[in-house]
Protein backbone atom coordinates (compact mmCIF):
# COMPACT_ATOMS: atom_id res chain seq x y z
CA UNK A 1 0.00 0.00 0.00
CA UNK A 2 3.04 2.21 0.59
CA UNK A 3 3.75 2.36 -3.14
CA UNK A 4 0.13 3.14 -4.04
CA UNK A 5 0.10 5.97 -1.50
CA UNK A 6 3.39 7.37 -2.83
CA UNK A 7 2.13 7.34 -6.42
CA UNK A 8 -1.16 9.01 -5.49
CA UNK A 9 0.49 11.70 -3.31
CA UNK A 10 3.12 12.48 -5.94
CA UNK A 11 0.50 12.60 -8.71
CA UNK A 12 -1.87 14.77 -6.66
CA UNK A 13 0.80 17.38 -5.98
CA UNK A 14 2.19 17.26 -9.52
CA UNK A 15 -1.31 17.44 -11.04
CA UNK A 16 -2.28 20.38 -8.84
CA UNK A 17 0.80 22.40 -9.78
CA UNK A 18 0.77 21.46 -13.48
CA UNK A 19 -2.98 22.13 -13.69
CA UNK A 20 -2.59 25.58 -12.16
CA UNK A 21 0.36 26.36 -14.43
CA UNK A 22 -1.71 25.31 -17.44
CA UNK A 23 -4.59 27.53 -16.28
CA UNK A 24 -2.20 30.48 -16.28
CA UNK A 25 -0.79 29.62 -19.72
CA UNK A 26 -4.30 29.20 -21.16
CA UNK A 27 -5.17 32.76 -20.24
CA UNK A 28 -2.66 33.95 -22.83
CA UNK A 29 -3.06 31.14 -25.34
CA UNK A 30 -6.34 29.32 -25.80
CA UNK A 31 -8.82 31.25 -23.65
CA UNK A 32 -8.98 34.49 -25.70
CA UNK A 33 -9.46 32.36 -28.83
CA UNK A 34 -12.27 30.31 -27.21
CA UNK A 35 -14.08 33.54 -26.33
CA UNK A 36 -13.54 34.94 -29.83
CA UNK A 37 -14.73 31.72 -31.47
CA UNK A 38 -17.83 31.68 -29.27
CA UNK A 39 -18.78 35.15 -30.46
CA UNK A 40 -18.63 33.90 -34.05
CA UNK A 41 -20.48 30.71 -33.09
CA UNK A 42 -23.21 32.72 -31.39
CA UNK A 43 -23.55 35.05 -34.40
CA UNK A 44 -23.84 32.05 -36.74
CA UNK A 45 -26.50 30.48 -34.53
CA UNK A 46 -28.52 33.70 -34.41
CA UNK A 47 -28.30 34.08 -38.17
CA UNK A 48 -29.54 30.52 -38.56
CA UNK A 49 -32.41 31.07 -36.13
CA UNK A 50 -33.84 33.98 -38.14
CA UNK A 51 -36.91 33.01 -40.21
CA UNK A 52 -36.11 32.64 -43.90
CA UNK A 53 -38.18 34.05 -46.69
CA UNK A 54 -38.80 30.90 -48.63
CA UNK A 55 -40.39 32.67 -51.57
CA UNK A 56 -37.25 34.72 -52.07
CA UNK A 57 -35.14 31.62 -51.67
CA UNK A 58 -37.14 29.92 -54.38
CA UNK A 59 -34.46 30.30 -57.01
CA UNK A 60 -31.97 28.40 -54.82
CA UNK A 61 -31.75 24.66 -54.53
CA UNK A 62 -34.41 24.11 -51.89
CA UNK A 63 -33.12 20.75 -50.68
CA UNK A 64 -29.66 22.17 -50.05
CA UNK A 65 -31.12 25.12 -48.20
CA UNK A 66 -33.16 22.86 -45.93
CA UNK A 67 -30.16 20.71 -45.13
CA UNK A 68 -28.20 23.83 -44.31
CA UNK A 69 -30.98 25.06 -42.05
CA UNK A 70 -31.13 21.75 -40.25
CA UNK A 71 -27.41 21.74 -39.67
CA UNK A 72 -27.53 25.30 -38.38
CA UNK A 73 -30.48 24.55 -36.12
CA UNK A 74 -28.75 21.45 -34.75
CA UNK A 75 -25.71 23.55 -34.05
CA UNK A 76 -27.75 26.27 -32.40
CA UNK A 77 -29.23 23.93 -29.79
CA UNK A 78 -26.38 21.48 -29.33
CA UNK A 79 -25.14 23.30 -26.30
CA UNK A 80 -25.87 26.37 -24.19
CA UNK A 81 -29.22 24.78 -23.40
CA UNK A 82 -31.15 27.02 -21.04
CA UNK A 83 -32.20 24.18 -18.71
CA UNK A 84 -28.66 22.94 -18.13
CA UNK A 85 -26.44 24.36 -15.46
CA UNK A 86 -23.36 26.09 -16.83
CA UNK A 87 -20.88 28.29 -15.01
CA UNK A 88 -21.58 32.01 -15.41
CA UNK A 89 -19.05 33.95 -17.48
CA UNK A 90 -16.25 35.55 -15.51
CA UNK A 91 -14.90 34.27 -12.21
CA UNK A 92 -17.17 31.22 -11.98
CA UNK A 93 -16.23 29.98 -15.44
CA UNK A 94 -12.54 30.60 -14.74
CA UNK A 95 -12.67 28.68 -11.46
CA UNK A 96 -14.39 25.66 -13.02
CA UNK A 97 -11.85 25.63 -15.82
CA UNK A 98 -9.03 25.74 -13.25
CA UNK A 99 -10.64 22.86 -11.31
CA UNK A 100 -11.08 20.83 -14.51
CA UNK A 101 -7.45 21.52 -15.43
CA UNK A 102 -6.28 20.31 -12.02
CA UNK A 103 -8.45 17.17 -12.26
CA UNK A 104 -7.06 16.42 -15.73
CA UNK A 105 -3.55 17.17 -14.43
CA UNK A 106 -3.92 14.73 -11.52
CA UNK A 107 -5.29 12.07 -13.89
CA UNK A 108 -2.45 12.45 -16.37
CA UNK A 109 0.10 12.57 -13.52
CA UNK A 110 -1.30 9.30 -12.13
CA UNK A 111 -0.84 7.68 -15.55
CA UNK A 112 2.71 9.02 -15.94
CA UNK A 113 3.92 8.25 -12.42
CA UNK A 114 2.32 4.79 -12.34
CA UNK A 115 3.74 3.86 -15.76
CA UNK A 116 7.22 5.06 -14.78
CA UNK A 117 7.07 2.98 -11.56
CA UNK A 118 6.93 -0.13 -13.77
CA UNK A 119 10.44 0.84 -14.88
CA UNK A 120 11.62 1.38 -11.31
CA UNK A 121 10.43 4.93 -10.76
CA UNK A 122 11.66 8.38 -11.79
CA UNK A 123 14.99 9.41 -10.31
CA UNK A 124 15.45 12.98 -11.58
CA UNK A 125 13.61 15.91 -13.10
CA UNK A 126 15.42 15.25 -16.39
CA UNK A 127 14.15 11.68 -16.56
CA UNK A 128 10.68 12.99 -15.70
CA UNK A 129 10.93 15.54 -18.48
CA UNK A 130 11.56 12.76 -21.01
CA UNK A 131 8.46 10.90 -19.74
CA UNK A 132 6.55 14.19 -20.00
CA UNK A 133 7.59 14.55 -23.64
CA UNK A 134 6.28 11.03 -24.24
CA UNK A 135 3.01 12.08 -22.59
CA UNK A 136 2.86 15.09 -24.93
CA UNK A 137 3.36 12.82 -27.95
CA UNK A 138 0.73 10.36 -26.72
CA UNK A 139 -2.04 12.67 -25.49
CA UNK A 140 -1.56 15.90 -27.47
CA UNK A 141 0.43 15.37 -30.64
CA UNK A 142 -0.84 12.03 -31.92
CA UNK A 143 -4.59 12.68 -31.42
CA UNK A 144 -4.21 16.21 -32.86
CA UNK A 145 -2.91 14.87 -36.18
CA UNK A 146 -6.25 13.30 -37.06
CA UNK A 147 -8.50 15.37 -34.80
CA UNK A 148 -7.13 18.93 -34.67
CA UNK A 149 -8.26 20.58 -31.43
CA UNK A 150 -11.63 22.19 -32.10
CA UNK A 151 -12.42 25.76 -31.16
CA UNK A 152 -16.10 26.31 -30.30
CA UNK A 153 -18.04 26.51 -33.57
CA UNK A 154 -15.89 23.92 -35.32
CA UNK A 155 -18.21 21.01 -35.95
CA UNK A 156 -16.73 17.51 -35.63
CA UNK A 157 -17.93 14.02 -36.50
CA UNK A 158 -20.13 12.10 -34.02
CA UNK A 159 -18.69 12.61 -30.52
CA UNK A 160 -18.44 8.92 -29.60
CA UNK A 161 -16.58 8.07 -32.83
CA UNK A 162 -14.08 10.84 -32.14
CA UNK A 163 -13.63 9.76 -28.50
CA UNK A 164 -12.99 6.16 -29.57
CA UNK A 165 -10.44 7.24 -32.18
CA UNK A 166 -8.78 9.64 -29.70
CA UNK A 167 -8.40 6.95 -27.02
CA UNK A 168 -7.31 4.31 -29.55
CA UNK A 169 -4.66 6.64 -30.97
CA UNK A 170 -3.32 7.48 -27.50
CA UNK A 171 -3.14 3.80 -26.52
CA UNK A 172 -1.45 2.76 -29.79
CA UNK A 173 1.07 5.62 -29.58
CA UNK A 174 1.87 4.84 -25.92
CA UNK A 175 2.38 1.15 -26.71
CA UNK A 176 4.56 2.04 -29.70
CA UNK A 177 6.76 4.45 -27.73
CA UNK A 178 7.12 1.89 -24.90
CA UNK A 179 8.26 -0.75 -27.39
CA UNK A 180 10.80 1.64 -28.91
CA UNK A 181 12.15 2.69 -25.52
CA UNK A 182 12.21 -0.63 -23.68
CA UNK A 183 12.23 -3.55 -26.12
CA UNK A 184 15.51 -4.59 -27.71
CA UNK A 185 14.52 -6.59 -30.78
CA UNK A 186 14.33 -4.92 -34.21
CA UNK A 187 10.97 -6.65 -34.72
CA UNK A 188 9.64 -4.81 -31.70
CA UNK A 189 10.77 -1.51 -33.23
CA UNK A 190 9.03 -2.45 -36.47
CA UNK A 191 5.84 -3.31 -34.59
CA UNK A 192 6.15 0.00 -32.72
CA UNK A 193 6.33 2.02 -35.93
CA UNK A 194 3.31 0.15 -37.30
CA UNK A 195 1.37 0.75 -34.08
CA UNK A 196 2.07 4.48 -34.10
CA UNK A 197 1.16 4.84 -37.79
CA UNK A 198 -1.93 2.58 -37.71
CA UNK A 199 -4.54 5.04 -36.35
CA UNK A 200 -3.60 7.56 -39.04
CA UNK A 201 -3.74 4.94 -41.79
CA UNK A 202 -7.20 3.95 -40.54
CA UNK A 203 -8.05 7.66 -40.38
CA UNK A 204 -9.94 9.79 -37.88
CA UNK A 205 -13.71 10.32 -38.17
CA UNK A 206 -14.29 13.16 -40.62
CA UNK A 207 -16.24 16.33 -39.79
CA UNK A 208 -19.54 16.72 -41.69
CA UNK A 209 -18.91 20.35 -42.67
CA UNK A 210 -15.99 22.78 -42.96
CA UNK A 211 -15.37 24.94 -39.86
CA UNK A 212 -17.89 27.74 -39.38
CA UNK A 213 -15.26 30.12 -37.98
CA UNK A 214 -12.52 32.04 -39.84
CA UNK A 215 -9.51 29.96 -40.86
CA UNK A 216 -7.04 32.16 -38.94
CA UNK A 217 -8.96 31.63 -35.74
CA UNK A 218 -9.30 27.88 -36.29
CA UNK A 219 -5.60 27.46 -37.08
CA UNK A 220 -4.48 29.76 -34.28
CA UNK A 221 -6.47 27.66 -31.84
CA UNK A 222 -4.84 24.41 -32.99
CA UNK A 223 -1.38 25.93 -32.51
CA UNK A 224 -2.30 27.38 -29.10
CA UNK A 225 -3.62 24.02 -27.82
CA UNK A 226 -0.57 22.08 -28.98
CA UNK A 227 1.94 24.57 -27.54
CA UNK A 228 -0.03 24.76 -24.26
CA UNK A 229 -0.05 20.95 -24.18
CA UNK A 230 3.70 20.88 -24.71
CA UNK A 231 4.34 23.26 -21.79
CA UNK A 232 1.84 21.39 -19.59
CA UNK A 233 3.50 18.01 -20.20
CA UNK A 234 7.02 19.40 -19.81
CA UNK A 235 6.05 20.91 -16.42
CA UNK A 236 4.14 17.79 -15.36
CA UNK A 237 6.96 15.41 -16.26
CA UNK A 238 9.79 17.48 -14.77
CA UNK A 239 7.82 18.04 -11.54
CA UNK A 240 7.03 14.32 -11.26
CA UNK A 241 10.71 13.48 -11.71
CA UNK A 242 11.71 16.10 -9.16
CA UNK A 243 9.13 15.14 -6.51
CA UNK A 244 8.98 11.36 -6.80
CA UNK A 245 12.35 10.60 -5.12
CA UNK A 246 11.32 12.85 -2.21
CA UNK A 247 8.10 10.90 -1.68
CA UNK A 248 9.80 7.53 -2.12
CA UNK A 249 12.25 8.32 0.72
CA UNK A 250 9.55 9.46 3.10
CA UNK B 1 23.26 -21.49 -9.59
CA UNK B 2 20.76 -21.86 -6.80
CA UNK B 3 21.65 -18.34 -5.72
CA UNK B 4 20.77 -17.05 -9.15
CA UNK B 5 17.45 -18.89 -9.10
CA UNK B 6 16.71 -17.53 -5.66
CA UNK B 7 17.55 -14.02 -6.81
CA UNK B 8 15.28 -14.41 -9.80
CA UNK B 9 12.40 -15.67 -7.70
CA UNK B 10 12.90 -12.77 -5.36
CA UNK B 11 12.87 -10.24 -8.21
CA UNK B 12 9.74 -11.81 -9.66
CA UNK B 13 8.06 -11.73 -6.27
CA UNK B 14 9.07 -8.11 -5.74
CA UNK B 15 7.74 -7.17 -9.16
CA UNK B 16 4.48 -8.94 -8.42
CA UNK B 17 4.15 -7.11 -5.13
CA UNK B 18 4.71 -3.82 -6.99
CA UNK B 19 2.34 -4.65 -9.83
CA UNK B 20 -0.90 -4.40 -7.87
CA UNK B 21 -0.41 -0.88 -6.45
CA UNK B 22 0.98 0.35 -9.78
CA UNK B 23 -1.91 -1.03 -11.80
CA UNK B 24 -4.41 0.30 -9.23
CA UNK B 25 -2.90 3.79 -9.42
CA UNK B 26 -2.89 3.62 -13.23
CA UNK B 27 -6.57 2.62 -13.33
CA UNK B 28 -7.39 5.45 -10.93
CA UNK B 29 -5.66 7.75 -13.43
CA UNK B 30 -7.75 6.39 -16.30
CA UNK B 31 -10.87 7.03 -14.22
CA UNK B 32 -9.86 10.61 -13.37
CA UNK B 33 -8.92 11.48 -16.98
CA UNK B 34 -12.24 10.01 -18.17
CA UNK B 35 -14.11 12.20 -15.68
CA UNK B 36 -12.24 15.34 -16.78
CA UNK B 37 -12.34 14.72 -20.52
CA UNK B 38 -14.98 12.22 -21.59
CA UNK B 39 -18.06 12.12 -19.33
CA UNK B 40 -20.95 13.68 -21.26
CA UNK B 41 -23.28 14.52 -18.33
CA UNK B 42 -24.30 18.10 -19.26
CA UNK B 43 -23.26 19.72 -15.95
CA UNK B 44 -19.83 18.03 -16.07
CA UNK B 45 -19.46 18.95 -19.73
CA UNK B 46 -20.31 22.60 -19.10
CA UNK B 47 -18.03 22.88 -16.07
CA UNK B 48 -15.12 21.31 -17.96
CA UNK B 49 -16.02 22.92 -21.31
CA UNK B 50 -13.09 25.32 -21.71
CA UNK B 51 -10.63 22.80 -20.32
CA UNK B 52 -11.80 20.15 -22.81
CA UNK B 53 -11.40 22.52 -25.75
CA UNK B 54 -8.06 23.78 -24.45
CA UNK B 55 -6.57 20.31 -23.94
CA UNK B 56 -7.92 19.03 -27.23
CA UNK B 57 -10.33 16.42 -25.89
CA UNK B 58 -13.14 15.72 -28.33
CA UNK B 59 -15.93 18.07 -27.17
CA UNK B 60 -19.66 18.33 -28.10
Amino acid sequence: MQLFRNIVFTAALVGLLAGLAMTAIQQFGTQPLIVKAEVVEQANAEKAAQPHDHAAAGQHDHAALTAQEQAAAAKADHHHDVDEWAPADGAERFIWTAIANVVAGVGFALLLVAASELKGGLTSWREGLLWGLAGFAVFTLAPSIGLPPEAPGVEGAALLDRQIWWVGTAVATAAGLALIAFARSPWAALAAVALIAAPHVIGAPKPPAPPAIPHDLEHGFVVAVIVTGFLFWAILGALAGFLRPRFADA
Amino acid sequence: MSNLTAARTETAAALQARALPIVSAFLLGVFVVAAAGFVSIPAVHNAAHDQRHAIGFPCH
